[in-house]
């Protein structure tokens, strides 16, 4: 399928009400409702002794106050584990309302439902709470420790435990030529959204039905959520999710205790409730992600081949397990990269800490397995002294290995089994773009000049657009217009501007005429959620398949009204005409109105349709057996398992001989995400990831202190970038499709991030000349590692630039 | 325990409102859930993101950093009052459009508002200084780059058409800052 709307570069068609102010964000909506806020712990592991709510009765506007011992039946219980996995020993879950024991800052301890927010939070402020502290496990080392364990009833703070093998890892390593060891960490930082969470519920108590809005990446998830906690059938609870002000994975996790908490007070209280998170909150009662030691031993040849791989990684999962094992499951599979590990042996555990919970942040894991594995590249190019490019181009996956199978279960329950893909061409376009063979010269002039720069370059392939399923529904309105449907929301990603193009170019209609709604169970209750880069895989897919199921139908009526086959007709300009006879033929929206037979004319239009309003086919029913009326359309796209996207980054970057501050001179990206539907919207991901990563390599992160206080839970002074410090970024496509959906397409949304520490520690090593092995690095820590090297505390990295640069040819000492 | 109220008169987009608020009632919160103006959003609520940013007196200032009741007297631009009073869009609302300036959208408000003041000052600037023009807000879903792009683009449809801007915009100068 070629057509003229799928691949161009148009603006979105949901700007035009974003840039004017008419966007609907969750606090845009119920004006009148209640407010909620909560009393949450300050503390990070403590017992609830007594909760005194004494002294705020007084206040004026108070509406209730609500605290565990007030819920009851599946309210009281732990929220679900949303995903099981036979890795997990012992899977903890939060409360809606802290029971006994509150394991990290800012859980939700009561609620306050007041008559507006700034009376909710001065209620907060008067509910007083006993607590007896208990002792602070924070960090991977004191998690693994055990000194103190999180959850009581367990032994130690293991939540899970996964080992997946292919081959004989250390046998390999042990026959292996070379072999290296490193100790690499990646420290935490988190989705952090502009606009924070949201709930809003309205309960109607006559016909008994719950509708709900909430800011959220699964409406159908926290409809099925909602409903199992409230003791309500799904079909009395609708949820509609607004305009979404970012989400980067954070908002996938459902339901949050707030989102059960507001609308159960709604139900009860008879009235609607609203709940907007602060960004304080959001900092301590959201969700973190990245941080993770690992400890990687490999075995090599003398090219640099890996014969061995061995990979142990201890994740942080923080206080509760909701989101299950997906995270640290994504790094120990996505790890391997474009690459053949050889053997490969890997083992995570997984474990509980006195902190935010830990789920998937764009990338879900895959930074820390891209800076693994990348990591170890430059460590094995250093040991030989070969080119880094080349260490990388002898282990890549050619394009006649497709399909690869790493041997792996995937995140999906899945074989990890690589679709398509062209990595070495991929890496010359990168190498082509960045300038790697012009490097050692720009360096040599920088350094004449007193600069310092270094050059690194990364490479991932990312699993997109996991199952299980998602739908479409496309419908022709009699006027012509159509209306799409999927189940999955949209966060930015412009989902309404790309499935209309898809619609377009599927039923030949121009794409003024299309509307797309996501994420409202009302419009298509069957759904899955917006996470893995799914957006344009599954429901891209599914509306296209729906169009086509629509378009089939649309020729078949037309063709009998038209008394032509309906091989003969086609669709144009939501025209349906006779192929090379553009004249004779019916609009859609007439074809619309055949396609519901009538009893009742409403408009001139619907005459045509009524019983008595032209010849019929006496021998047939109005609507015969295998058919139903109107002109729609509704499918599936469910895929036999992941479409595996890929890229490769390069950056340049400059560190200050004295201040160590790190700046980047260049930034370019090799992406391939299949076919691409809109390539301005695919630029705009790579960009808002590549900014994400930067972020997570050289400015943010959660800054606990050992008493599990998060001592920088504010932009004040968490370093979200600006446009200051964020670089411009040069991007080449290569268009690998995928072979496994019917548009060839494969995720886009989480790429630009997933490089970015491991390309910017390659950068800032070579810049430096010693290794650097845990990221985010700041200019102050660079400053240190510095005086360590000066002192010989760290070893250089092995000299390993040839004087003249030679990538392509084989390996060479210098 | 009651609060105590004050009605205030604020002049928002040039039409006169009345609202009974606290004190302590931030003009963000009083724009949007006082006067139904939503489209000025709140990101931090500590001044840092520029999410809340509307032009106060043509500046732009920090909604969720004001009291309502200090906000009498002046004349606020939001979101809502860029466009010409024929609906035809601002150029930066325009440029933002056409360069894929926003993603999700939530800070766009804030960005516009902040460009729009900047290139009546700069009118012609270049890539660097439309760069520190936007280094006060943030924005997790662009990278910045194509808000740059934007207030380029802005730049250049503000010149091909003079006149064009839409009061409010302008209006600025003549309120001046009491």
């Amino acid at each position: 399928m070629t057509g003229k709307m799928f691949g161009a570069p148009i603006p979105r068609t949901e700007d035009e009400r974003l840039v004017a102010g008419r966007g609907r964000y969750l606090d845009d909506l119920g004006a009148g409702a209640y407010a909620a806020a909560f009393v949450r712990s300050p503390h990070a592991h403590a017992r609830i002794l007594d909760i005194d709510v004494g002294d705020a009765l007084d206040v004026d506007g108070l509406v209730a106050v609500y605290t565990h011992d007030d819920l009851r039946g599946p309210m009281a219980e732990p929220l679900p584990l949303l995903i099981p996995h036979p890795a997990i020993r012992d899977g903890r879950t939060p409360h809606a309302l802290a029971a006994e024991y509150v394991h990290h800052v800012g859980e939700p301890v009561a609620m306050v439902v007041a008559r507006d927010r700034y009376v909710a939070e001065d209620i907060v402020e008067r509910v007083r709470v006993d607590y007896e502290v208990l002792p602070a496990v924070v960090g991977v080392a004191a998690a693994r420790r055990a000194d103190h364990v999180v959850h009581p009833g367990m032994s130690d703070n293991v939540a899970a435990r996964l080992l997946q093998e292919v081959g004989d890892a250390p046998a390999a390593i042990a026959a292996a030529p070379h072999t290296l060891e490193l100790d690499l960490e990646i420290e935490r930082s988190a989705s952090t959204p502009m606009e924070g969470r949201g709930v809003y519920a309205r309960w109607d108590a006559a016909d008994a039905m719950l509708r709900m809005y909430s800011s959220t990446q699964t409406a159908s998830g926290v409809r099925a959520a909602v409903a199992a906690k409230l003791e309500l059938q799904l079909g009395q609870v609708e949820v509609v999710v607004p305009d979404v002000g970012g989400g980067f994975g954070v908002k996938i996790v459902h339901p949050w205790p707030e989102e059960v908490m507001v609308p159960w007070a709604a139900r009860l209280l008879g009235h609607d409730v609203k709940w907007t998170e602060d960004r304080r909150e959001h900092f301590v009662a959201a969700a973190h992600e990245r941080e993770q030691l690992q400890r990687v031993r490999v075995g090599f040849d003398d090219e640099g081949r890996l014969l061995g791989l061995d990979v142990r990684i201890w994740h942080d999962n923080g206080a509760y397990l909701p989101y299950g094992v997906i995270v640290p499951l994504v790094t120990s599979t996505q790890l391997l990269g474009p690459y053949r590990p050889g053997a490969y042996r890997v083992e995570f555990d997984s474990l509980y800490t006195t902190t935010v919970i830990v789920t998937p942040y764009r990338g879900a894991g895959r930074p820390q397995g891209v800076f693994a594995m990348e990591r170890t590249m430059d460590a094995i190019a250093a040991r030989l002294g070969l080119d880094r490019a080349r260490v990388r181009s002898v282990n890549l996956i050619q394009p006649d290995e497709m399909p690869y199978d790493q041997g792996l279960v995937f995140q999906d329950g899945r074989p990890l089994i690589y679709d398509s893909g062209d990595y070495p061409a991929a890496l010359a376009a990168l190498l082509d773009l960045v300038g790697w063979d012009d490097f050692p010269a720009q360096r040599e002039r920088a350094r004449a000049e007193g600069r310092r720069i270094g050059i690194g370059l990364a490479c991932y392939v990312e699993g997109t657009g996991p199952g299980p399923y998602e739908g479409g529904h496309v419908q022709v309105e009699t006027s012509g217009r159509v209306r799409v449907a999927t189940g999955l929301t949209s966060q930015g990603q412009g989902h309404q501007t790309i499935l209309a193009q898809i619609v377009a170019d599927e039923l030949g209609v121009p794409i003024s005429d299309i509307s797309v709604t996501t994420g409202d169970t009302r419009r298509m209750p069957y759904s899955v959620g917006t996470y893995a880069s799914r957006g344009a895989v599954m429901s891209g897919s599914a509306v296209a398949l729906a169009a086509r199921r629509l378009r089939d139908k649309a020729l078949r009526i037309a063709g009998d009204a038209l008394e032509a086959d309906p091989d003969d007709l086609e669709i144009v300009g939501g025209r349906v005409r006779v192929k090379g006879s553009p004249a004779s033929g019916m609009d859609l929206g007439t074809v619309a109105v055949l396609a519901n037979p009538l009893r009742y004319a409403f408009d001139e239009a619907s005459r045509a349709a009524t019983q008595f309003g032209g010849p019929a086919d006496f021998d047939r029913p109005p609507v015969a057996p295998d058919d139903a009326p109107g002109l729609e359309g509704t499918d599936f796209y469910s895929p036999l398992r992941c479409t595996f996207a890929s890229g490769m980054h390069a950056a340049i970057v400059e560190t200050d001989p004295e201040t160590a501050e790190i700046r980047i001179l260049r930034y370019c990206v090799v992406h391939d995400c299949g076919r691409l539907v809109n390539p301005l919207i695919v630029e705009g991901q790579i960009h808002g990831g590549v900014a994400q990563g930067v972020a997570g390599a050289l400015y943010e992160r959660m800054a606990y202190d050992s008493d599990g206080q998060l001592l920088n839970a504010s932009f004040m002074d968490f370093l979200m970038p600006y446009a200051s410090e964020v670089p411009a970024v040069e991007i080449d496509h290569l268009e690998t499709p995928s072979p496994l959906n019917p548009l060839g397409i494969k995720g886009a949304g989480e790429a630009g991030v997933i490089p970015g520490a491991a390309v910017l520690a390659a950068a800032v090593e070579d810049a430096e000349g010693f290794p650097i092995t845990r990221m985010p690095i700041s200019p102050s820590e660079l400053f240190h590692l510095r005086r360590r090297f000066a002192s010989g505390e760290i070893p250089p990295l092995r000299a390993r630039r040839p004087a003249a640069p030679a990538p392509r040819p084989s390996g060479q000492e210098s | 325990m009651t609060e105590q109220t004050h009605e205030i008169r604020l002049h928002v987009n040039g039409v006169p409102h009345t609202a009974t608020v606290p004190a302590r009632r931030l003009l963000s919160d009083c724009l949007r859930h006082d006067l139904g103006l939503t489209g000025t959003h709140v990101g931090c609520e500590h001044g840092v993101c520029g999410a809340c940013t509307v032009r106060l007196d043509g500046l732009p200032v920090r909604s969720c950093l004001m009291f309502a009741v200090s906000a009498q007297g002046h004349e606020i631009t939001t979101v809502e009052g860029m466009a010409a009073p024929d609906g035809t869009p601002h150029p930066v609302q325009r440029a933002f459009r056409e360069c894929h300036g926003l993603q999700c959208g939530f800070c766009t408000p804030g960005f516009l508002a902040v460009v729009a003041a900047f290139l009546e000052e700069n009118p012609d600037p270049t890539e660097e200084q439309a760069r520190e023009a936007v280094g006060g807000n943030l924005c997790r879903c662009t990278g910045y780059q194509n808000i740059v792009r934007s207030v380029l683009r802005a730049a250049e449809l503000a010149r091909e058409h003079p006149g064009a801007e839409p009061p409010g915009a302008g209006a600025a100068a003549e309120g001046g800052r009491a």
